[in-house]
């Protein structure tokens, strides 16, 4: 974890209502996929966490949905302002356990630290399979980014308007290895039912301080209570109680 | 003795700078991020007798210029706190700690206390008696000037440390509850906890807390946390550790200047991490601008210089 001051790169709109961000400066400490940055923003108290969807050596991705103050406020920002940040925070997704045919489920904005995560797994020699679920063809996003990099990509709208009709799991393959997914719950809690194979999965929850101190964004596990933004937010799918 | 230290019952602290309870864990997450042997002490995770998961999620609310929580007391229990925590607590922080209890009823208090009085790196224990976070808990202890008495009494027989009562601001007299417990053997009164807050989602219509309601901190609440330290240190013989709000060296001053000996942070730690370290950073420069040569010259300054 390091506290940076980040300068925006570009901030673009990928849909209507998402958009893209990329941020400039240190960003050596974020170290694996489906880690989280929390940026602090002028007028708002708490820091807003964003997944990572890429990094390089000098600038990290992030894709957000606008949906309240903390969303809305960066949508306004532009080229060359700078971002209180800090960077490399919760622990994100382990590939030494995919096997060779890993599957990456994502839905919505739970789709971008897929992204990273699929570079890193090409990377590794492995076959990656992605299935990117939307709610409707308007709403669809980086489809030929994950196409560029060698994923094997199937896309699902729930509307029928565009691909596999229907939700991600009906566009699961029955060959793989390990499935990593990232999503609204209603859809994760589905992928866990239909997942045959060890998985991670990852949670997001309103959060304090983003770092493990607050305990403000904890959940109940089989090994225990764990603070999604310290411990997760990925977690393995052996470890994960549904409540209610 | 440093132009930044100051004594809170009887320890000399570097300087007054303290984390408060909730906000900076037992610490080792901190202590990845900077030395937090450079801190006063800290306060740490409200300890309690059994094992607490706390309130159902999301507990956490954005508000202007703080937040809300209802965390609910998470924490893993006395016992583990003493076989788990401190250990691992022990060794990235080489001063005396602050422990911070809380409980549910007159035993609790003195059975948690009690136990925690006996670790050696325990400085300070300080007794929660305001936590708004639980139903029928801590609130209703802190809100009577006997209850908190009886609390103070029973925790002090059972304890050789300096106890430090923590009050809630939710009262109508917050006077006669800092007086009750210095009568009753307190050593020392911090406050304010949080206050008792609530947002509602416009989107959902329904309160963004799980627990509806929870404890409104943050640089909001600083002068009503001004006021109060100011008008309890006024009242009680005993040292003021002032909270509530705090996020500069200015405001450690001003909380001084009203009365404090020591003053925590909370909220600014979970927003920046670096906030304490950066605080007493800059204090000598404040103190330079405002011509203060030593910090324990100037508690209470506000109440006599008028």
């Amino acid at each position: 974890m390091k506290q940076v001051i980040l300068t925006i790169l570009e901030n673009t709109h990928l849909t209507e209502t998402v958009m893209k961000m990329r941020l400039g400066g240190d960003v050596s400490d974020i170290t694996s996929p489906g880690q989280f940055i929390n940026l602090k923003l002028d007028g708002l108290y708490l820091r807003r966490p964003i997944s990572v969807c890429d990094k390089d050596d000098e600038s990290v991705t992030i894709i957000y949905k606008v949906v309240g103050h903390g969303t809305e406020k960066m949508q306004g920002m532009t080229e060359g302002e700078t971002i209180d940040t800090l960077v490399g925070l919760g622990n994100g997704y382990d590939t030494s356990v995919s096997g060779e045919r890993p599957l990456l489920l994502g839905g919505g904005v739970g789709v971008p630290p897929l992204y990273m995560l699929a570079k890193k797994l090409i990377s590794e020699g492995k076959k990656v399979s992605v299935v990117l679920g939307f709610n409707t063809k308007d709403e669809i996003f980086y489809e030929n980014e994950f196409k560029a990099i060698g994923a094997n990509v199937t896309v699902t709208t729930a509307d029928g308007s565009y691909g596999v009709r229907g939700f991600v799991t009906n566009a699961m393959t029955e060959d793989y290895t390990h499935v990593y997914t990232c999503g609204p719950e209603p859809m994760l809690k589905a992928v866990y039912k239909a997942t045959k194979t060890s998985g991670q999965f990852s949670f997001e929850e309103r959060m304090g301080c983003g770092l493990g101190a607050c305990m403000g964004c904890s959940c109940k596990t089989i090994t225990g209570y764990k603070r999604i933004c310290k411990d997760g937010p990925v977690m393995m799918k052996e470890e994960i109680l549904w409540e209610d | 003795m440093g132009r930044l230290s100051v004594n809170l019952c009887g320890i000399e602290l570097d300087n007054p700078v303290i984390p408060a309870s909730g906000t900076f864990g037992y610490g080792y997450e901190f202590a990845e991020i900077y030395d937090i042997n450079i801190l006063g002490t800290f306060s740490f995770k409200g300890t309690t007798k059994d094992p607490r998961f706390g309130n159902p999620t999301p507990r956490i609310a954005e508000c202007t210029s703080g937040m809300i929580n209802a965390v609910g007391l998470q924490n893993p229990g006395v016992e583990k706190v003493i076989s788990e925590e401190l250990p691992r607590l022990k060794k990235c922080f080489n001063k005396p700690v602050m422990a911070n209890v809380s409980g549910f009823s007159v035993p609790d208090y003195a059975y948690t206390c009690e136990k925690l009085d006996k670790e050696e790196q325990v400085g300070w224990l300080e007794v929660n008696v305001s936590c708004p976070n639980v139903h029928g808990g801590g609130m209703s202890f802190g809100t009577d000037p006997k209850a908190a008495a009886e609390v103070v009494k029973a925790v002090k027989a059972v304890t050789t440390k300096p106890v430090i009562v923590k009050l809630s601001p939710n009262v109508t007299d917050i006077v006669a509850i800092a007086k009750a417990c210095e009568d009753a053997g307190a050593d020392g009164i911090s406050l304010i906890n949080t206050m008792l807050g609530m947002r509602i989602d416009l989107k959902t219509k329904k309160p963004v807390i799980a627990n509806k309601m929870g404890g409104f901190s943050g640089p909001a609440i600083f002068p009503v946390a001004v006021r109060m330290v100011y008008q309890v240190a006024s009242a009680v013989k005993v040292p003021v550790v002032g909270m509530g709000g705090v996020a500069t060296a200015e405001d450690v001053v001003e909380m001084m200047l009203a009365g404090a000996t020591a003053v925590e942070v909370g909220a600014a730690n979970l927003v920046d991490p670096c906030a304490c370290r950066d605080i007493i950073a800059d204090l000598p420069r404040v103190m330079d601008k405002y011509g203060i040569k030593s910090l324990s010259e100037i508690i209470g300054a506000a109440r006599t210089s008028r």
